[in-house]
């Protein structure tokens, strides 16, 4: 017979105080873990759609001209006179402090060339970077090698050219080895070559006219890449595009804010009836703990008693707090999120968040059992038996 | 020097106009290993002055000295520790947790000691043969009659070996037979060296004792 065996056979005496406690824990717990993990979800939903979506930091010459486009209209010839940046200066990203969460460096040179007598803008690039920056690309045929192209849509319509055919790219002789379908952007009226065959022909080699960076991070620090990747390339123009996903991270941070708050209200109920719950369990037991009084046991003995009552009730229901939790998310996502059906938002079982239901229930209990078992310990063991 | 020695101890509830004095200015001693019953009345202050005895109610005056300790003068944590390691408590009512097993009642006392679970059980089983119920240990409290349960009420009062043992009413509950029997009981422990105060209003088992005190309104009669 310990303290703990006391607690114990109190909680197996009083089963239904001991379910009542366990439901308001239970139900704190669940709703915080539930909310906390679909944030979670949410959040590597929305960063499985940020990878869809390509680059988002955009790397451009610094330039003391304005442009002279607008919606795709070109006012000057501004745009062709590009300065340009050295395609080894990229490698200079690899070493920033966030360099992990680069997913991918797309470097691209342009530069006008004639096509069957009209001017074209031609994009060298490395295909296998823009796989990750285009992910929306869909070609027709395949990915050029040596002396190969790609067009787009608009590109292949208005020069007439299609897929296998043959044409001469300032007096140099390519191949249309695919063609990509609308995108709805600027890229329709390109012709793309692999970077150092556009480098050669346009005589830019070693020079970018710009490079496209996709980040992918929880969160993305994008301000905060931008200004490191600033710092590497003082010659260059960094900006994020990160209009799209500040909308989105915005919404979530509302909706984890509302999550905290909600969170916060449950939990509070939850201590309440605890504490109710407790002190009625004290109250009721006024004799008996008169009795333990009498034996010798100590003020520090009996509030141990109630402490490991709150422990062991509320260490079970941060366990099944957090697998109704994690259920109830699964079950869910699929409402929370657009993904078809929920699929590829994943919901893993996550040990921190799992550590963590179980502390903050512990934490609650115990910090709700205070008063009680305070109240406990201070009774008067001659006024408690007094009590009969 | 006396084992116990109380002062000219008092007891008042309430103040003012409707204090009531429940032990006024009661002096005596008591031998180690003496065997001594408080007689009186219903409401005369016997069961106040034994709990007074038994550290759980603090006097409103006088001094309470037990082998040489002012334990009125200790904090209450330390008044919990002497009474765990010099006091056992039989009370009127038994006072047995319903819940628990017999075993489980009889080691109460022992569940602040570090000790292991066994030797916890050998000492509760050594209790309950002593007082002749060991083949009931796994039964509760509900599942015996009223003088197994004072009989279980004093191996939980003995089971930790203290020198004192305070007994209020130990027989009121019970049958003459029982009563006696319960008695007898107590005499043997007595004869090992037990001190026993014994509150009773019964002058049959008041000659069990080897000296009695008669209460009345609070104050001792010699």
């Amino acid at each position: 017979m310990t303290l703990r065996d006391i607690a114990v056979n109190n909680l197996r005496r009083r089963k239904m105080r001991a379910i009542f406690i366990l439901a308001g824990l239970l139900i704190g717990v669940t709703t915080v873990v539930t909310l906390l993990t679909l944030v979670s979800a949410m959040k590597n939903d929305i960063n499985h759609k940020l990878e869809m979506y390509g680059a988002n930091i955009l790397i451009v010459p610094k330039t003391e001209n304005l442009s002279l486009t607008y919606g795709g209209l070109s006012l000057g010839g501004v745009s062709f006179e590009m300065q340009e940046i050295k395609e080894e200066e990229l490698e200079k990203i690899r070493d920033i402090k966030n360099a992990a969460n680069v997913a991918a460096v797309g470097p691209m040179v342009l530069g006008p060339v004639k096509v069957n007598d009209q001017r074209v803008l031609l994009a060298g690039v490395d295909f296998q970077a823009f796989q990750m920056l285009r992910p929306w690309w869909n070609i027709k045929g395949k990915t050029p090698e040596d002396d190969e192209v790609i067009l787009g849509a608009e590109a292949a319509r208005v020069l007439g050219i299609t897929i296998a055919d043959k044409f001469a790219m300032n007096g140099r002789e390519f191949t249309v080895s695919g063609v990509l379908e609308a995108t709805g952007s600027q890229d329709d009226g390109l012709v793309f070559a692999p970077l150092t065959v556009a480098q050669s022909l346009l005589g830019k080699d070693g020079q970018i006219s710009m490079a496209e960076v996709a980040a992918l991070c929880s969160g993305c620090p994008i301000e905060e890449m931008v200004r490191q990747i600033s710092e590497m390339l003082p010659g260059t123009n960094v900006m994020g595009i990160q209009q799209v996903v500040k909308g989105r991270m915005e919404t979530l941070n509302h909706f984890q804010k509302f999550s905290y708050g909600v969170s916060a209200l449950v939990l509070f109920v939850g201590s309440l009836m605890v504490l109710v719950t407790m002190m009625g369990s004290v109250r009721e037991r006024t004799t008996e703990i008169g009795i333990f009084r009498a034996m010798g046991f100590r003020r520090s003995h009996v509030m141990r008693i109630i402490f490991y009552e709150a422990g062991i009730i509320a260490g079970v229901a941060g366990i099944l707090g957090y697998a109704l939790g994690f259920t109830a998310t699964r079950i869910l996502i699929p409402l929370f999120t657009d993904s078809h059906q929920g699929h590829g938002v994943a919901v893993p079982f996550d040990p921190i968040m799992a550590g963590i239901a179980f502390v903050l229930a512990i934490s609650i209990g115990l910090a709700a059992s205070i008063y009680p078992a305070l109240l406990a310990s201070r009774l008067d063991p001659n006024e408690a038996l007094r009590a009969l | 020097m006396s084992y116990i020695k109380a002062e000219n101890l008092s007891k008042e509830y309430g103040t003012g106009e409707s204090a009531v004095t429940a032990v006024s200015k009661a002096s005596f001693e008591i031998e180690a290993g003496e065997f001594l019953a408080i007689m009186g009345e219903s409401g005369s202050g016997k069961s106040t002055l034994l709990s007074i005895l038994g550290t759980l109610n603090s006097p409103t005056a006088g001094r309470l000295t037990v082998n040489g300790l002012d334990v009125y003068n200790l904090g209450q944590d330390e008044r919990a520790d002497f009474r765990r390691q010099s006091v056992g408590f039989v009370f009127q009512n038994f006072n047995l947790l319903s819940y628990l097993t017999l075993a489980e009642n009889v080691m109460l006392p022992l569940a602040t000691l570090k000790a292991s679970r066994r030797e916890k059980q050998t000492m509760a089983y050594k209790a309950l043969e002593r007082v002749g119920l060991a083949e009931k240990i796994k039964r509760l409290p509900s599942q015996i009659s009223g003088g197994e349960q004072e009989r279980v009420a004093i191996a939980r009062a003995i089971v930790n070996k203290p020198p004192i043992l305070l007994a209020d009413e130990p027989t009121g509950n019970l049958d003459t037979r029982t009563g006696r029997l319960i008695m007898d009981f107590l005499r043997s422990l007595n004869d090992e060296g037990v001190t026993i105060v014994m509150v009773t209003h019964s002058m049959e088992y008041s000659h069990f004792a080897r000296r009695i005190l008669h209460m009345s309104d609070g104050m001792l009669v010699q």
